[in-house]
C-alpha cells in the first residue's frame, strides 16, 4: 500500500528551508549575538533530520550524497588547521585574529579567523548528530 | 642550528624521502639511496679526529622554561660513538644492499625508515647534552628496535622478541626518566655538563636523592645493555635481519647503556655504591653470558649470549675504573673499556656478518648440521678466523690487546685499597679467567663446528657456494681493520681513546695510553696462557659435558620468569577489566557520580570552601516558583512511572523547563542550545523506540536501590552546595570572579560582543577543539557498537 503524504512532505519542504536559512543565521550569527557553529550546527542537524523522518532515508541520501564520517573528518581537521595558522606568525596555538571594517550601508563589519574555526565545529556537530541517529536508525535487527 | 643538529636530523629528514625512492625507483635496491648518508656523515665526523680541545654544547631551545633545549655536545666520547654509528651503519647498510633482496614481497621501504629511524635517534642518544632529549631518542631506539626486529613480522617468534625487548628496555627507560628527573630536582639542571659542574663544585643538594637517582639511571643502563638479569631479551631479538643484529643488537644500540654508565661517571663515579653495583653486575653477565653461549646450536644465538658476555666485560670495566676518582691505578680499566667498545664492534660486527653470510649460503645457522665449509666459502673462513680469533684474545688480533689489559685492570682492581675492596676483590681475576675461559670455549666451537668436519649437503638447504663479493665486502673490510688496530693499536690511542677518557673522567691527571703486545712475562700472559690451555681441554672433553642437564637446556630459565610474569599480568589486568566493565551502562554512570562526588567532596573538605550566605538575594518571583516547583514534580516523577512514552515525555518537560529558566535568567545561548539538543532527542527517541525493549517492572532488592537513592541524592546534593558555595563567594574580598575578566576583555581581546561564544571559539578555543573531538569519537564509537553486532557473552 503506498501512502500519499502530501501534506507532510509539502510543509516539510517549506518548513527545512525555513529551519536551515535560519540555522545559517544562527552560525554567522555567533560572535556578536546568540549563534554560531555548535548551535548552527545542531539546528541544521534537526532540519536535515526532519528531511530524513518525513521522506525515507534513501531517497535523502541520494540528495544528499556526503559520508558523515568523512565529514567528521574534515571538520576536525578545519578546527586543527585554523590553530596551526597562527603557529606560524609565533603566536600561541589557536590564537584567533581579528579586524573590523566600517562598510557604508552595512555598517561596521568584523572579519575573524574564529570563523572557520567554528566552521570546523559547525561540520563536526551536524556530521556527528546525523551520523550516529542514522546509524541506529538504519539499524533494522 | 648548527650543522651537527643537521648531523642528528639528516636521518629522519632521510626517512621521509625513503618511501618514495621505493616507490619511483623499484628497480634500484632502496639501500643504494640510504648508504650514501652514514658514509657522508662519517667522513664529515672523521674530521674532528684528533679532537683536542673541549668543546661548547651548542644550544637550541627546545621548551626553555623547563630547561628543555635541543644541545649538541660533541666530545671525545660522544664523537667516539658518532663514528662507530655512522661507520658501522655504512658497512650494515651496504652489507644488507646484498642480504635482503629486492623481492616483490619485501618492504625495503620499511627496513629502511626504521633504520634510518635508528640511525638518528642513536646519533641524538650520544651527541645530546640534555637529559629529557636524551631520553627521547633513547625511546626512539627502543621502538626502531622492537619494529626491526619484527621486520619479518609474519614470524610468531619475531613478534615475541619484539615485544619482549620492547617492554624490557622502556621500561627501564621509564625508569631513567625518573632518574633524571630526580637529577633535576637537585642539581635544577638537565644539561650532563651543568650537572657534572655542579656536583664537581660541591654545591648543597638534597643528597637523600642521590642514591635513588642513580639506581634509576643504571636500571635504564642494564636493561639497555642487557645485563643480567634483563639480557633476556638479546637472544630473542635475534629474530631480526642479520644486518640489524650486527648493527643494532651488538655494534650500537646495546652500547647506549655503556654510553649512559661512561656519561654519568664524573657524576657518581667515586662513590662505593657505583663502583659495587657496576662491577658485580658486569662480572656476573660476563660470566652467564659466555657460559649460556657455550649450550647454544644457533650461530646466532651464541653471539648473542657473547655479545651479552662481552657488555658485562665493558660494563664491569668501567665499574672498576670509576675507583680512578680515588686511586688513580685503577684508569687502566677505562682505557680498557673504551678500546675494548671499538675491538668489539668490530669483530663482532665481522662475526654476525659471517653468520649472516653462512645463512643465507647454507639455509641454516645450526652448528649440528653445518661443518666442513672452510674449502667451499675460503673468503668467510679467513675473515671468520680473523674475528673469531679476536673474540678468543690471541695474538697479534686486537681482541688479545685489550683482553690483556682487561685482565690488568681486574689484576689492579684487587690492588685497591679502597671500597672494602681488599675483602672480596680476589673474585674479580678469577671470575675474568673462568669467563675467559669459556669465551675461548665458544669460539672453539664456532670456528670447528662450521669450519671443519665433514660436509653434510644432506642436511644444508642449499648448496653452499661463497658469496657474493658485495656481501663481503663489509665484513672484510671489517676484519682488516680487526688487524689493523691489532698490529697498530696507537693509531686510535691518542685520537680518540684519550679525548674520550678524557670525557669520562674530565679532573684526573693527564692521560698517557701506549698500547702493545709484549709486556714481558707477566701475570697477565700467563692468565692468557692458561684460558687457551684449559679451554683446549675443556673443549675436548665437550662431549662428556654436553650430557649434563644444565646443557639440554638452551633457553635461559630466566625467561620462565618473563614469560610467567608477563602471562600474570594479562591475566590479571583481564580480571580487573572484567570486573569493572560490567557492560550495563547503570553501573558506569554508578562509577562516574560517585568519582565526581568523591572528588568534590574531597576539594570542598581539602580548601574549606563550603559557604552560605544569603545576602543579596533577590525576591523569586511567583512564576519562577511554578516553573521549579513543575520542574521538581515531573523529575521527582520520572523513577516511578511505568510507561515509556510517559517516561519520554516527562524527561523532555524536564528539558523544556530547563530551557524555559535560560530564558528567564536571560542566558539566549543556553536556552537556544538546550531546546535544540531537546529536539534532537526527540527525534532519536523517535528512531530509537521502535527498538527498545517493553519497558517492565524489574525486582531489585533493596539494597541496590537504597544505593542508587544515596548516589542519586548525593550528586543533587553536591550541585546544590555548590551553588550555594559559588553564590556566597560572590561577596568574597578576596575573590575575583571570573566572569569580570569576560565582560572587560570580550570585545577588545577577541572582537566580539557575545562573551559565551568568545570564550568558545577564542579564550577557551582548545577545550572546544577538544570537545568536539570527543563528540566524533563518540559518533564513531557509535557506528562501530551499532555496525559491528556483538554477540552476547563475546568480548570486543
Amino acid at each position: 500500500m503506498k501512502t500519499n503524504y502530501l501534506m507532510l512532505h509539502t510543509i516539510t519542504r517549506i518548513v527545512s528551508f525555513i529551519i536551515l536559512s535560519f540555522s545559517i543565521f544562527l552560525f554567522f550569527a555567533g560572535h556578536n549575538n546568540p549563534g554560531g557553529g555548535f548551535i548552527g550546527g545542531l539546528m541544521t542537524a534537526a532540519a536535515l533530520l526532519l528531511l530524513y523522518v518525513s521522506f525515507d532515508i534513501k531517497k535523502i541520501k541520494k540528495v544528499i550524497p556526503f559520508d558523515y564520517s568523512t565529514i567528521i573528518a574534515w571538520g576536525l581537521l578545519i578546527a586543527i588547521g585554523t590553530g596551526l595558522y597562527s603557529m606560524l606568525f609565533g603566536y600561541p596555538y589557536l590564537t584567533q585574529f581579528f579586524e573590523y571594517y566600517t562598510v557604508p550601508i552595512f555598517g561596521e563589519i568584523g572579519l575573524k579567523t574564529a570563523l572557520p574555526f567554528d566552521l570546523g565545529i559547525y561540520l563536526v556537530v551536524v556530521a556527528v548528530a546525523l551520523l550516529s541517529i542514522l546509524t541506529i536508525a538504519e539499524d533494522d535487527t | 642550528m648548527s650543522t651537527l643538529h643537521f648531523l642528528v636530523l639528516a636521518p629522519f629528514i632521510m626517512a621521509v624521502f625513503i618511501p618514495f625512492f621505493y616507490k619511483w625507483f623499484r628497480q634500484i635496491h632502496t639501500g643504494w639511496f640510504v648508504l650514501a648518508l652514514p658514509v657522508i656523515l662519517f667522513i664529515y665526523l672523521i674530521q674532528y679526529l684528533p679532537m683536542n680541545e673541549t668543546p661548547e654544547p651548542l644550544v637550541v631551545p627546545w621548551v626553555p622554561s623547563v630547561g628543555i633545549n635541543f644541545s649538541i655536545y660533541l666530545d671525545g666520547l660522544s664523537l667516539l660513538f658518532a663514528l662507530l654509528i655512522t661507520g658501522i651503519g655504512a658497512l650494515v647498510v651496504l652489507y644488507s644492499i646484498y642480504y635482503i633482496a629486492n623481492k616483490k614481497d619485501e618492504p625495503l621501504n620499511n627496513f629502511y625508515v626504521y633504520l634510518l629511524m635508528f640511525m638518528g635517534a642513536m646519533l641524538g642518544v650520544v651527541l645530546s647534552d640534555n637529559l629529557i632529549v636524551i631520553y627521547v631518542f633513547w625511546e626512539l631506539t627502543s621502538l626502531a628496535s622492537s619494529l626491526l626486529i619484527a621486520y619479518w613480522f609474519h614470524k610468531d617468534k619475531s613478534k615475541y622478541g619484539a615485544q619482549k625487548s620492547m617492554l624490557i628496555t622502556v621500561s627501564g627507560g621509564f625508569a631513567m626518566l625518573a632518574g633524571f628527573c630526580l637529577l633535576y630536582i637537585m642539581t635544577g639542571t638537565f644539561s650532563i655538563q651543568g650537572i657534572i659542574e655542579f656536583f664537581a663544585s660541591n654545591a648543597v643538594f638534597n643528597e637523600a636523592l642521590f642514591i635513588p637517582a642513580m639506581l634509576l639511571i643504571l636500571l635504564g643502563a642494564f636493561t639497555k645493555s642487557a645485563q643480567f638479569p634483563f639480557h633476556i631479551w638479546l637472544p630473542d631479538a635475534m629474530e631480526a635481519p642479520t644486518p640489524v643484529s650486527a648493527y643494532l643488537h651488538s655494534a650500537t644500540m646495546v652500547k647506549a647503556g655503556i654510553y649512559l654508565v661512561a656519561r654519568f661517571t664524573p657524576v657518581f663515579g667515586g662513590i662505593p655504591e657505583w663502583f659495587w653495583i657496576i662491577t658485580s653486575f658486569g662480572l656476573l653477565t660476563l660470566i652467564w653470558g659466555s657460559i649460556s653461549a657455550i649450550r647454544q646450536t644457533d650461530l646466532k644465538a651464541i653471539l648473542a649470549f657473547s655479545t651479552i658476555s662481552q657488555l658485562g666485560l665493558i660494563m664491569a670495566l668501567l665499574g672498576i675504573g670509576s675507583a680512578s676518582f680515588i686511586d688513580h691505578i685503577a684508569e687502566v680499566a677505562i682505557i680498557a673499556a673504551v678500546f675494548h667498545l671499538i675491538n668489539h664492534a668490530t669483530f663482532k660486527g665481522s662475526l654476525f656478518m659471517v653468520v649472516g653470510i653462512v645463512d643465507h649460503e647454507t639455509g641454516t645457522r645450526d652448528i649440528r648440521k653445518l661443518g666442513g665449509l672452510m674449502a667451499i666459502m675460503p673468503v668467510t673462513f679467513t675473515i671468520s678466523i680473523i674475528g673469531i680469533a679476536s673474540m678468543a684474545g690471541l695474538p697479534p688480533f686486537n681482541g688479545f690487546l685489550s683482553k690483556e689489559m682487561f685482565f690488568t685492570g681486574v689484576l689492579n682492581a684487587t690492588a685497591l685499597d679502597i671500597f672494602n675492596v681488599q675483602a672480596l676483590g680476589f673474585i674479580f681475576p678469577i671470575v675474568a679467567w673462568i669467563a675467559s675461559v669459556f669465551t675461548f670455549v665458544y669460539c672453539m666451537i664456532m670456528f670447528f663446528k662450521t669450519f671443519t668436519g665433514k660436509y653434510q649437503p644432506e642436511k644444508l638447504e642449499k648448496k653452499a657456494h661463497e658469496a657474493p663479493i658485495g656481501l663481503l665486502l663489509s665484513p672484510i673490510i671489517l676484519a682488516s681493520l680487526v688487524v689493523i688496530f691489532g698490529l697498530f693499536p696507537n693509531l686510535l690511542s691518542n685520537s680518540i681513546i684519550v679525548p674520550a677518557i678524557q670525557s669520562i673522567l674530565p679532573y684526573g691527571p693527564e692521560t698517557y695510553v701506549n698500547i702493545y703486545h709484549w709486556h714481558g712475562l707477566n701475570t697477565e700472559l700467563l692468565m692468557t696462557v692458561g684460558v687457551v690451555l684449559f679451554g683446549s681441554l675443556v673443549f675436548l672433553n665437550l662431549k662428556h659435558w654436553q650430557e649434563a642437564t644444565f646443557f639440554l637446556r638452551e633457553r635461559d630459565p630466566l625467561n620462565r620468569l618473563y614469560d610467567g610474569g608477563l602471562e600474570g599480568l594479562v591475566t590479571v589486568s583481564k580480571g580487573v577489566t572484567n570486573v569493572q566493565l560490567t557492560g550495563l551502562l547503570r553501573d558506569y554512570f554508578a562509577y562516574t557520580i560517585v568519582f565526581m562526588i568523591l572528588l568534590l567532596g574531597w576539594t570542598f573538605f581539602r580548601f574549606d570552601a563550603l559557604a552560605f550566605d544569603f545576602i543579596n538575594v533577590s525576591e523569586i518571583s511567583p512564576y519562577l516558583w511554578i516553573i521549579t516547583g513543575v520542574l521538581i514534580v515531573t523529575t521527582i516523577s520520572i523513577p516511578f512511572i511505568q510507561h515509556r512514552i510517559t517516561a519520554v515525555i516527562a524527561v523532555g518537560v524536564v528539558g523544556f523547563l530547563l530551557a524555559l529558566l535560560f530564558v528567564v535568567f536571560r542566558a539566549p545561548d543556553l536556552a537556544l542550545t538546550q531546546l535544540l539538543v531537546e529536539t534532537v532527542m526527540v527525534i532519536l527517541f523517535l528512531l530509537v523506540f521502535y527498538h527498545l525493549p517493553e519497558l517492565r517492572k524489574e525486582k531489585f532488592k533493596p539494597v541496590f536501590k537504597m544505593t542508587n537513592l544515596v548516589i542519586s541524592i548525593g550528586m543533587g546534593l553536591m550541585v546544590t552546595l555548590i551553588a550555594f558555595s559559588a553564590h556566597a563567594m560572590r561577596h568574597d574580598v578576596n575573590f575575583d570572579v571570573i566572569s569580570q575578566f569576560f565582560v572587560e576583555h570580550s570585545k577588545p581581546l577577541a572582537g566580539g560582543y557575545n562573551m559565551v561564544n568568545v570564550i568558545l571559539v577564542d579564550f577557551r578555543a582548545l577545550d572546544t577543539l577538544l570537545e568536539v573531538l570527543v563528540l566524533g569519537i563518540a559518533a564513531l564509537g557509535i557506528v562501530a557498537l551499532v555496525k559491528l553486532k556483538v554477540k552476547e557473552g563475546s568480548d570486543v
